[in-house]
């Protein structure tokens, strides 16, 4: 990458901040450059979480714990969960992407906080390798990613102690974002950006970040008191000791709930920036995508108790979390019927970026189905624990999120390097993850439903053939990433030379080079008042900047 | 702490690009000022909604913990007023010391200024003194029963809380005796600390309310 300096400043170039590729292993203020630290760093720990499933999909091709030995299944669980969602979804489809694009989005030549986010970026790698160590150093936890009293009271306590240690690092750094991101998109918009002008990746960031600060504080509270229990011996969740294990399922809850939503909501997002380009048609219903939102944000933190109708739960407790909990498929399928309306009778462009889209929207709502079935008591307490909550939780954040993240590499990939990726191996990488994705957790429903826990190293053998499937389809996933990770590398250096602006959109950051300069824009940032006015003839908008009015022509 | 205070050497003619002009300082966003607007005051009200949401998830535990779990015979629920209560009246006076001192300093009057921060800090450390005195002489210890472990990681929190706040009072008591870091329209470290301040205050009467008057 190269950083287009204006002319009258070339003569003294800046001292403070390494450039070049070793930027990206410098604590850089660059909101693009952090974007950039956090996509490497969270498609690494992908990599990591990925070998992870791997050995689970391995050890459950057979009935028997033949491969790895029960106790390091455990282990393997608990950490491919947890680097999964805190060190790859969480950090990549915010940090990454909302990095990378918010300031762009509201007119911002930085964050609001550019040493916070560095700070934040840089609490990652420590706290990820602390993890990964934690296996290696007398065993990681074996308590899944939920950290359940009174099992994470009893098995080894080192490993559970670092887990702690670095989820509290990773919330740090989540809280930290989001603090970041709700003051930029705020505080930072350019003179005359109005909030319902923005793009709407800005709105799904804002209701994220209050999601983030509201509950994530919650879940570092209770792993401190976690922490206590298992080194000054407090009883605090420990039955034994005249505590209650439930009161940390409800305080767990109340972060982790939210926390799907905080995976998933930038990528409504993202996908709302992808759709209306590549089917050339204006996003449809922005206002009640806002409204929609915000609403699942106020709904996303009171239905957590939806997790805990086996916990002894009272009654009036689960009518009240089933009825929450179905009312979010309202704001939820608003957003759905939106993403179809703005596909039809669009020119739809079917390239890599339009396939993993379409794939989320459709994984999505199949996710989202079992999950208004998950939330009706009389059905939960039938499957709860078993492979069908496997399947629909990675409906939505395999299916829903990683989809749309790999769909926005795809899109944005020209802007970070200023080349093209090569679209057949593109469409190739999404034919197999799709098969794959789906030979691998679609059984797993019916494995629910017949009734195999999940979370065992070992399996009743009528399900042998069922779960072999599911590892065929782990195995495709697994290579889907080879065709992936070569696009990405060989584009990097020979890719087609993708220009300012290869998709004519009309989004902000695609109106500065390609790869933007530091600062973003040579000039003054332009205001976007229709970042989805494709198709509108040019007389009936009001588009002050002229770059819009010629992206219109050449648009259609 | 960077001084964000308003330069007057930046030359207004280059109106397309006014932080590009500043040249040496271009990667470093946080120096040029003029280039990045200050927005830490809300930033730090941001992470005091994060922070407050902490304590409301100890609350709830707390006060679940009272509602749904009984103690063992012989526990001590009931705690000894006094001590508590004059704690109370320290942090509450502080509260009112610290706006007495920001309001000398809006006056430019940095020598009053420093010596309500002074009185403040040092109500502060009485606070934290008296906590200690408490804990002494508490008839519990922190494994003893659930109560007693939930009123020591309660009141440690806190306390954690008043010990930053003192340490940032006396950080921009000594920060002040340098003329020109604080005037009378530029103190963020002393506006941040009194934020922080009020808010640690305000924790602490939700928790005597409920550790010792519920």
């Amino acid at each position: 990458m190269t950083i287009a300096l204006p002319p009258q400043t070339s003569s003294s170039p800046p001292g403070l901040q390494p450039e070049g590729w070793l930027r990206y292993l410098s604590f850089s203020l660059d909101h693009k450059v952090i974007g950039l630290q956090y996509m490497v760093a969270g498609f690494f720990f992908y990599l990591v979480g990925g070998a992870l499933a791997g050995m689970i999909r391995i050890e459950l091709a057979s009935p028997i714990s033949d491969f790895i030995g029960r106790e390091t299944y455990n282990e393997v669980l608990t950490l491919h969960g947890t680097v999964m969602i805190f060190l790859w979804i969480v950090p990549v489809v915010n940090g990454a992407f909302g990095n990378y694009l918010i300031p762009f989005y509201v007119g911002a030549r930085d964050m609001a906080f550019p040493r916070l986010n560095a700070v934040a970026f840089w609490l990652i790698p420590p706290a990820g390798f602390l993890l990964i160590a934690s296996y290696f150093i007398g065993g990681a936890a074996q308590s899944g990613w939920t950290a359940y009293p009174p099992l994470s009271l009893t098995t080894p306590a080192a490993g559970q102690v670092v887990w702690i240690l670095s989820v509290l690092l990773l919330g740090g750094s989540s809280i930290f974002g989001g603090i970041n991101f709700i003051a930029t998109v705020l505080k930072m918009r350019r003179p005359g950006l109005k909030m319902m002008q923005l793009p709407m990746y800005c709105w799904a960031m804002l209701g994220t970040s209050i999601l983030v600060v509201l509950s994530t504080p919650v879940l570092a509270g209770t792993l401190v008191l976690l922490s206590f229990d298992i080194i000054a011996h407090t009883g605090f969740f420990n039955p034994a000791l005249g505590g209650n294990a439930v009161v940390y399922q409800h305080l767990f809850w109340f972060y982790s709930h939210p926390a799907v939503y905080i995976m998933v909501l930038p990528a409504f997002g993202l996908v709302s920036e992808i759709l209306p380009v590549h089917a050339r048609k204006p996003l449809f219903g922005y206002t009640t995508m806002v409204y929609s939102i915000l609403a699942i944000v106020f709904l996303g933190l009171i239905v957590w108790a939806h997790h805990m109708f086996t916990s002894a739960t009272p009654p009036w407790m689960r009518l009240f979390f089933t009825i929450a909990t179905a009312f979010i498929a309202v704001p939820t399928g608003i957003k759905f019927f939106n993403w179809l309306a703005t596909l039809w009778g669009g020119k739809i462009a079917l390239n890599s970026a339009m396939l993993f889209s379409c794939a989320f929207i459709l994984h999505f709502v199949f996710g989202g189905i079992t999950g208004v079935a998950l939330a009706q008591v009389p059905f939960d307490i039938h499957v709860h624990d078993t492979y069908f909550v496997v399947g629909h939780f990675h409906y939505v954040v395999y299916g829903g999120t990683v989809f749309v993240i790999f769909g926005s590499i795809y899109h944005w990939y020209p802007k970070f390097t200023g080349r093209m990726l090569n679209e057949d191996l593109g469409r190739f990488h999404f034919l197999i993850t799709f098969i794959g994705f789906n030979l691998c957790f679609a059984p797993q429903h019916w494995l629910g439903l017949n009734g195999m826990p999940r979370r065992v190293a070992e399996y009743d053998p009528q399900f042998t053939l069922v779960n072999q499937i599911s590892s065929v389809g782990a195995l495709l996933m697994a290579l889907s990433t080879l065709p992936f990770l070569i696009n990405v590398f060989w584009s990097a250096f020979s890719g087609k030379v993708a220009g300012d602006n290869p998709w004519n959109a009309l989004t902000p950051e695609w109106l500065t080079t390609s790869p933007p300069p530091v600062e973003n824009w040579k000039g003054e940032a332009p205001l976007v008042t229709h970042p989805y006015g494709y198709g509108v003839p040019p007389g009936q908008i009001d588009l002050k900047a002229a770059t819009g009015r010629e992206l219109w022509s050449s648009g259609q | 702490m960077t001084a964000f205070s308003p330069s007057s050497d930046q030359s207004p003619t280059d109106t397309l690009a006014p932080s590009l002009a500043l040249g040496a300082e271009l990667l470093d966003h946080g120096a040029p000022e003029g280039g990045h607007p200050d927005h830490r005051m809300f930033g730090l009200a941001t992470f005091l909604v994060a922070d407050g949401m902490t304590f409301a998830g100890f609350f709830a535990a707390y006060l679940t913990f009272r509602a749904v779990n009984p103690l063992p015979a012989g526990a001590i629920y009931e705690l000894e007023l006094i001590l508590p209560t004059i704690n109370t009246v320290l942090l509450v006076v502080s509260s009112f010391t610290f706006h007495r001192a920001a309001k000398q300093l809006r006056q430019n009057q940095l020598g009053a200024c420093r010596l309500w921060l002074l009185v403040t800090a040092g109500l502060g450390l009485a606070f934290l003194g008296g906590q200690m005195v408490e804990y002494f002489s508490l008839p519990f210890g922190l494994t003893d029963n659930l109560y007693a472990s939930t009123f020591y990681a309660l009141t440690g929190f806190h306390g954690l809380h008043v010990t930053l706040g003192a340490l940032m009072i006396l950080i921009v008591w000594w920060q002040a005796r340098i003329p020109g870091k604080f005037t009378a329209d530029h103190h963020f470290g002393v506006e941040a600390a009194e934020l922080y301040w009020h808010f640690v205050d305000g924790i602490w009467l939700i928790l005597y309310g409920i550790l010792y008057l519920l």
